[in-house]
């Protein structure tokens, strides 16, 4: 791992630096504290951050250009005419890639000499059997062209892997040396050392920029390449969601698979409604109760343990669901249960994940919804109950109306955890999609086929995989505009009473 | 004022009731106020019932997963069937693949059966294979391999019985649910139990659940949480490692440096909105940007633990940020005072001051992480992959490995009834380290946060 070992030494390097950049400085001081600027640790960072922090900036936007650079001088590599039929020039990088990769783990264990794995051609050696011998798995064979590039990476990676090396150790010894040199007695060690801490402290904070546009991004890129390859309008309008095994196309080139977001959408917004069914007045209620009616020792008992539901992992109620409240619910609405009546066939159904989605939820709208009623002033209940209406009547008449906006809020950020709940839907709801109305059948969610999607065995690169993505797209516009509104309700009603 | 001489009688015809008696609108006024407290009471119960279900579901279901049944038998290691050359030479062992362990530990089991002189139909090693789990002989090959001095010998093993027979002494199977079952029939079930008479079968604690391996499709009885515990255990170590310190930095700049200006304002609508993004999503930005655009190794702990570090970084810099908002300003001019910079006063007094509550944060926060499954599965962290320990430090970084919440994913989705029960105890591991971290994450709240 040679990126390990840049980071190694570029750190040992920073450790030498400081202590050198300190030695000097005192040195400089006649070996007397009092005579320096700052205190004699600054010094010494000051070299340590002179040497690391460059470097490392450095190294961290080379790994991320590189494979930039590398996949279009590569990608020139192979002509136009060469790309085949239903396939773009992101899939054949996508084998060039692969193979280099494969040619790599030949290399390392020893199936392959690296002079062979460069000069090897497909014209008088299988590769896919010699790479598929050291446990690399192609999917089909490999073309001369495909190889030539493979080759060609290789190559370029190993060298710009090198110059890499070179250039960010070189950078760390200039810093040393330069920041080595300033290192005496007058230099205000200090204030640079503390400029650059708060540099990096405004790095970091922009991490969750940087996260966002992450995000963003993946997104956007991968939603465009899905819609290249898929009709924008078959996946919005299209009612039916029904991917073909190994994908492919039809005569005409429109994919076999039919890849339309309704089911899907139906399907999250019915289990979501029902676990709000489920969640909204359990919470409210439980809310109102424990901030109006309890004594402290209640409250103090039953507040914590309702939130414990919360603290408890999805995975859990996933399997609640799955085998204990899927069968329960099939003894009683299934065929020949309690009720006799066959409205279930099986225990993954929307009313199975909705109602342990609701469960999951009581948490968030309580105390969410506790939070609220408490900020409602004091006065107005007093004014009231001053006026002779009971407790309740002031709840309802009083209380409720002027905390209802900021309760809005929280049924809307429920209603967004609902939305993008995996694990409950992925174990509980079933895995077919469909357009029912019946509570009882199986359906599906669009974060359920997002990981069927992407951890089955499909080609990243083919529709079937990247579907994952506009959904996902759709999915984070979603839930943000939920958030977005919820919060600003939220924000809104707080400044009232403030 | 007019409503000082208006009519006793209200407009409505209402007389003015005495206290004491209360007319039928106060009493329904009353009554109502008791149903609107009884329906909070109800909901409340509802929430604790709810809570005390899953608790129960989960124990109930789970704790035979700590349990498992053995057989104990003297397996004769014929030299002539495992070291046919007799020079006990390590590598001609070693050819010796399961296949022929097997038929020995059958042999031994009906040896058992026959000198203890219980009467069953059964009169062939074959018969005897029902019991015996199919990774007994990988067990006793292992422990000859290691010891190849006991060739010849007659050793005692205690080997794994199959998990038809362990869920009959955990009452998971019956002898009506074994009537189509193709793998046994409700005479070894007979046999069983009379083998449990005699000693030969016990239950006892299993601590392989606890340490050992994932194991195929087929073999329940042998499957552990071990491996994929490691792999949580080196994802929490890189979500520690980085969203600690960066987390850190990024409330202490906020929170104590940051002007009010647009950058200060949008980097605080991102945490906010971060937080709320679901799970799933940053699944999708791990896959996208980690593994298929910076082509990190797939699977892999280092890549899981930087997607929950995204995550977890908007808990940990509301926590930071709220600690560090209730260190006192005195603390901060006080500092000031005595000539200390502003970068000295946050990280020499007003840090170390906030230390208990961001460690409380933090502690939060990984427990968060511990739990998440859904970004894990689209990194390919699925449980299957949790069979072999990792090899080394770096090796459990960048290997192929799970989590412990992806390999009760796995196990949830098998066919095999048995491994519902792996999946319950699974959770159980699960909710005894939540636990624990929430109970460490409490003491130190209670302990070391000071109020001013």
């Amino acid at each position: 791992m040679p990126v390990l070992w840049i980071v190694l030494i570029v750190l040992t390097l920073g450790g030498v630096g400081f202590v050198i950049g300190r030695m000097r400085a005192m040195a400089s001081a006649d070996g007397d504290p009092r005579h320096l600027h700052s205190l004699p640790n600054y010094y010494g960072t000051h070299v340590f951050l002179a040497v690391t922090v460059p470097s490392m900036l450095l190294l961290v936007m080379w790994l991320l250009v590189q494979p930039l650079v590398i996949n279009s001088q590569v990608s020139s590599l192979i002509p136009q005419e060469a790309v085949s039929e239903g396939s773009s020039l992101g899939l054949m990088m996508a084998d060039v890639r692969r193979v280099a990769d494969g040619l790599d783990t030949a290399v390392a264990a020893g199936a392959m000499t690296s002079e062979e794995a460069s000069q090897i051609r497909t014209e008088f050696t299988d590769i896919r059997e010699r790479l598929g011998a050291v446990g690399v798995a192609l999917g089909s064979d490999v073309r001369p062209e495909v190889l030539k590039a493979a080759q060609r990476y290789r190559e370029l990676s190993g060298r710009y892997g090198l110059i890499m090396a070179v250039v960010i150790i070189g950078i760390a010894l200039a810093g040393m040396a330069f920041a080595w040199s300033r290192s005496h007695a007058e230099f205000r060690a200090r204030n640079v050392v503390e400029s650059a801490i708060k540099s990096l402290l405004i790095l970091a904070s922009s991490i969750a920029i940087l996260t966002t546009v992450g995000i963003v991004l993946s997104l956007i890129f991968n939603t465009i390449e899905f819609f290249k390859l898929y009709p924008a309008a078959n996946f919005f309008f299209e009612p039916t969601w029904l991917p073909s095994f190994g994908g492919g196309t039809d005569s005409d080139g429109n994919p076999l698979s039919k890849l339309g977001i309704l089911p899907l959408l139906w399907g999250t917004l019915y289990i979501s409604v029902i676990a709000l069914l489920v969640a909204v007045p359990i919470g409210l209620f439980a809310a109102i109760y424990l901030s109006e009616y309890a004594g402290p020792a209640t409250r103090a008992f039953a507040k914590p343990m309702i939130e414990v539901l919360a603290g408890i992992p999805t995975i859990v109620y996933g399997l609640f669901a799955l085998l204990t409240v899927g069968p329960l619910l099939v003894d009683v609405f299934g065929a020949g249960g309690l009720l006799n009546v066959s409205w279930m066939q099986g225990g993954t159904a929307v009313m199975t994940a909705g109602l342990v989605m609701g469960i999951m939820l009581i948490p968030f709208v309580s105390s969410l919804s506790d939070d609220i009623i408490n900020a409602v002033p004091q006065a107005m209940r007093d004014g009231s109950l001053g006026l002779g209406a009971t407790k309740s009547e002031t709840i309802k008449q009083v209380v409720l109306p002027a905390a209802l906006p900021g309760i809005v809020g929280a049924i809307l950020l429920a209603a967004s955890r609902a939305i993008g709940e995996t694990m409950i839907v992925v174990l509980g709801a079933g895995a077919a999609a469909r357009l029912s109305m019946n509570p009882f059948d199986a359906m599906t969610t669009v974060t359920a086929k997002i990981v069927s999607q992407l951890t089955g065995d499909a080609d990243f690169a083919s529709p079937e995989a990247l579907v994952a993505f506009a959904l996902g797209m759709t999915l984070f516009l979603v839930t943000l505009g939920l958030n977005i509104f919820a919060l600003y309700i939220v924000r809104k009603y707080r400044e009232q009473y403030e | 004022m007019t409503d000082a001489t208006a009519n006793p009688v209200q407009p409505d015809g209402r007389k003015h009731g005495s206290l004491l008696q209360q007319d039928a609108r106060i009493k329904r006024r009353n009554a109502s106020e008791a149903r609107f407290k009884f329906y909070g009471i109800l909901a409340v119960a509802t929430g604790l019932f709810f809570l005390v279900a899953l608790l129960w579901a989960i124990i109930s279901n789970g704790t035979g997963a700590f349990s498992q049944t053995y057989l104990t038998v003297q397996v004769e290691l014929l030299e002539s069937k495992l070291d046919k050359k007799g020079n006990r030479d390590i590598a001609d062992i070693k050819k010796v693949s399961t296949f022929g362990y097997t038929p020995l530990i059958q042999d031994a089991l009906l040896k058992e059966v026959q000198d203890r002189g219980i009467e069953t139909e059964f009169a062939k090693k074959k018969d005897m294979k029902a019991l015996i789990s199919a990774s007994a002989a990988a067990q006793v090959r292992d422990h000859v391999i290691a010891n190849p001095d006991l060739i010849g010998q007659t050793v005692e093993f205690r080997v794994l019985a199959s998990s038809r027979v362990d869920g009959y002494l955990k009452d998971r199977v019956s002898r009506e649910s074994v009537a189509r079952d193709k793998n046994i029939s409700p005479a070894h079930l007979d046999l069983t139990d009379a083998l449990v008479e005699a000693g030969v079968i016990k239950k006892i604690f299993n601590l392989d659940f606890i340490l050992g391996s994932d194991a195929s499709d087929t073999r329940p009885e042998a499957a552990g949480m071990g491996v994929s515990m490691l792999g949580s255990l080196f994802m929490m170590l890189v979500v520690l490692g980085l969203s600690l310190p960066i987390g850190v930095a990024a409330s202490i700049y906020l929170e104590e440096f940051a002007p009010q200006n647009r950058w200060t304002d949008l980097i605080e609508v991102n945490i906010s909105n971060l937080a709320a993004v679901p799970s799933i999503v940053f699944g999708i930005l791990g896959l996208a940007v980690f593994i298929q655009f910076a082509h990190l190794p797939q699977s892999a702990p280092l890549v899981g633990g930087l997607v929950l570090t995204l995550m977890t970084l908007p808990t940990i810099i509301i926590a930071t940020r709220a600690s560090l908002k209730a260190v006192p300003p005195s603390i901060r001019d006080a500092a000031l005072g005595v000539g200390a910079s502003k970068m000295q006063s946050v990280f020499h007094h007003v840090l170390p001051l906030a230390a208990p509550g961001i460690l409380t944060g933090t502690i939060i926060g990984l427990a968060q992480a511990l739990g998440e499954t859904a970004p894990l599965l689209l990194i390919g962290m699925v449980g299957f992959i949790a069979s072999n320990y990792p090899e080394g430090v770096l090796d459990g970084f960048v290997a192929p490995n799970s989590a412990m919440p992806a390999q009760i994913y796995e196990w949830a989705k098998r066919a095999d009834p048995a491994f519902y029960e792996r999946a319950w105890g699974g959770i159980i591991i699960l909710l005894v380290f939540l636990i624990t971290m929430n109970i460490i994450a409490i003491i130190l709240r209670r302990r070391f946060e000071r109020r001013w």
